[in-house]
């Protein structure tokens, strides 16, 4: 199989311009899109992610082999799982209702377990959403640095894993391999890694001593 | 370019020099009483932001601002921020249209969420529809602000059919700004709308957020209206010098971050992050009027900005303590800025 190169992010807001920044940096081909008109966006691309492409939703997805789910979860339900069919799809969203309100569809269960569950022709790995978005970019550091940050990754499917795992690498992060999409309600608000950027021993040492951790 | 320096407070609930807190009554007439000062020490803006909680008793800063307008003469007040989404626009178009009467014309506006959502279940909001209501009201908001009867509808408040909306303003519109935290797509509403952009850098290094002037500015160009200012609100103390202003902050700092960290996502302030934030490439304008001054003045020009409001204050600093920050904020601080900057 060929190493997944082509990416989408889907959301405009706080986060998706930072991750789409980073992947550009690290040479991923990528694309950026909201719910509306990418000439919305042509302007936010032009100046803040240069080399990024604003395209219609469905576009962009259907020619990607990842797509990054970068939009606030209570809009999660207008995304259409069609043209994410057989799509490597990062859930970097949050089930975060102190601050975005209550869900009835989330109170229960990982949120991306839930998010898995509707797009069940998609293969479903939860990452990048337990480091805030601007220091998502200040954080990022190449491979070996001495003060590099630790980035979670959670899915099922190990080559999906792989595959994420070798994405935040490239964009600056030590990623740790969780158990399983489960193992990732660690990375969730309210976890011990959640907005604490933490270096690879003491990230490993807090999900290791955080009872969400075992399956 | 003109530059204008600003003071915004969220009411921040004041201690005694005993270290206990004072009444919430006392701490409005404690704000009254800054805000007069602030004119005194020669500071151009004085605002207030909405907040509804125990730390931050501030739900109704346009009555606090219009006693502040009867005892001062030049200062301009305003809001910093309105919570609009919350909040209905007619009713806060009339509320700051009267703090224009009152004050002689010296009323502003900054619309945002701000840095908490207490308001959204106080008032009966979901969370959930936060862009829908923002989107929304702020549209209606730049109809008010534009004058003249209103035609409007939509889902969020009842229709208006040519509604003449009281007291018009006999000044020229009001100054409108929309506070933005981080996404680029509220700077492209807020050039869409006409309104000015504040930007709220509250963590990590305010050069990042060059790109967001620059893209106002692109913005504006493209809907094809003139030049705006950006403005840049950052938290701060001031104190005689860097030791005695990060003592006083920091305990206040680590403990309010502390309490609002698991809501807000925020990782607990260490004094390593503490050190990191007051340094020269962190968001915390805290020290000395010279370091402070030096901050300022090199954001503004990083940032391509005209005009600077320092978040004063944190729930358990004293009255004595602002007071004095206020003191040299206006004193030492905005005329050194000034100076470095001509």
């Amino acid at each position: 199989m060929n190493e997944p190169r082509r990416l989408a992010v889907l959301g405009a807001g706080h986060v998706g311009p930072v991750i789409a920044r980073l992947a550009v940096k690290a040479g991923y081909p990528v694309a950026i899109a909201t719910s509306g008109d990418p000439e919305d966006i042509a302007l936010i691309t032009e100046l803040m992610i240069p080399g990024a492409q604003p395209r219609w939703a469905g576009d962009a997805a259907a020619d990607a082999d990842i797509v990054v789910l970068a939009i606030p979860l209570h809009r999660f339900g207008d995304i259409d799982p069609g043209p994410l069919r057989g799509k490597l799809v990062v859930d970097a969203m949050n089930y975060w209702p102190a601050s975005d309100g209550a869900l009835t569809a989330f109170e229960d269960g990982g949120s991306s377990e839930i998010v898995a569950r509707r797009l069940a022709g998609s293969t479903v790995v939860k990452a990048l959403n337990h480091i805030g978005y601007h220091e998502l970019e200040d954080r990022a550091r190449p491979a070996g640095a001495p003060d590099r940050r630790a980035a979670g990754i959670a899915g099922d499917d190990p080559a999906a894993v792989a595959a994420i795992a070798g994405l935040a690498d490239r964009i600056g992060y030590d990623p740790v391999r969780l158990a399983g999409l489960r193992g990732g309600r660690v990375l969730e608000p309210g976890g011990p890694v959640f907005g604490a950027v933490l270096p690879l021993a003491e990230f490993e040492r807090a999900v290791r001593e955080d009872a969400r951790s075992f399956a | 370019m003109t530059y204008t320096f600003g003071l915004d407070t969220f009411g921040d609930r004041n201690d005694d020099a005993d270290g206990k807190p004072l009444s919430h009554a006392q701490t409005i007439r404690n704000v009254m009483d800054e805000g007069v000062h602030a004119e005194q020490a020669g500071v151009d803006f004085f605002g207030i932001g909405e907040h509804h909680t125990e730390q931050f008793p501030m739900p109704a800063g346009d009555v606090v601002l219009a006693a502040i307008a009867a005892r001062t003469e030049r200062i301009r007040l305003g809001s910093a921020v309105t919570v609009l989404s919350s909040d209905d626009p007619v009713r806060v178009y009339q509320r700051y249209a009267t703090l224009n009467a009152v004050s002689g014309g010296r009323a502003e506006v900054i619309l945002g969420r701000g840095s908490s959502i207490e308001s959204f279940p106080l008032f009966g909001y979901d969370l959930a529809d936060y862009e829908e209501l923002f989107e929304e009201k702020a549209a209606l908001f730049a109809e008010l602000v534009r004058g003249g009867p209103v035609t409007w509808s939509g889902k969020t408040r009842a229709p208006l059919d040519e509604q003449d909306v009281v007291p018009h303003i006999e000044s020229g519109p009001l100054p409108v700004w929309i506070g933005v935290g981080g996404n680029p797509q509220s700077v492209i509403r807020a050039a869409r709308l006409g309104f000015s952009l504040a930007l709220a850098i509250i963590g990590g290094p305010p050069a990042r957020f060059a790109a967001y002037s620059q893209l106002f500015r692109r913005a504006l160009d493209r809907f094809g209206r003139p030049p705006l200012p950006v403005m840049v609100h950052s938290p701060g103390h001031v104190a005689a010098t860097d030791e005695q202003a990060k003592a006083e902050f920091w305990p206040r700092w680590r403990d309010i971050i502390t309490l609002i960290a698991p809501e807000r996502g925020f990782a607990i302030p260490t004094e390593e992050s503490f050190d990191r934030e007051t340094g020269p490439a962190g968001a915390l304008h805290v020290g000395s009027p010279e370091t402070v001054a030096q901050k300022i003045a090199a954001n503004l020009r990083v940032l391509g900005a005209s005009r600077f409001d320092l978040k004063y204050g944190m729930p358990g600093l004293t009255h004595e303590q602002l007071m004095t920050n206020i003191e040299l904020y206006g004193g030492k601080v905005i005329p050194r800025v000034r100076e470095l900057l001509s």
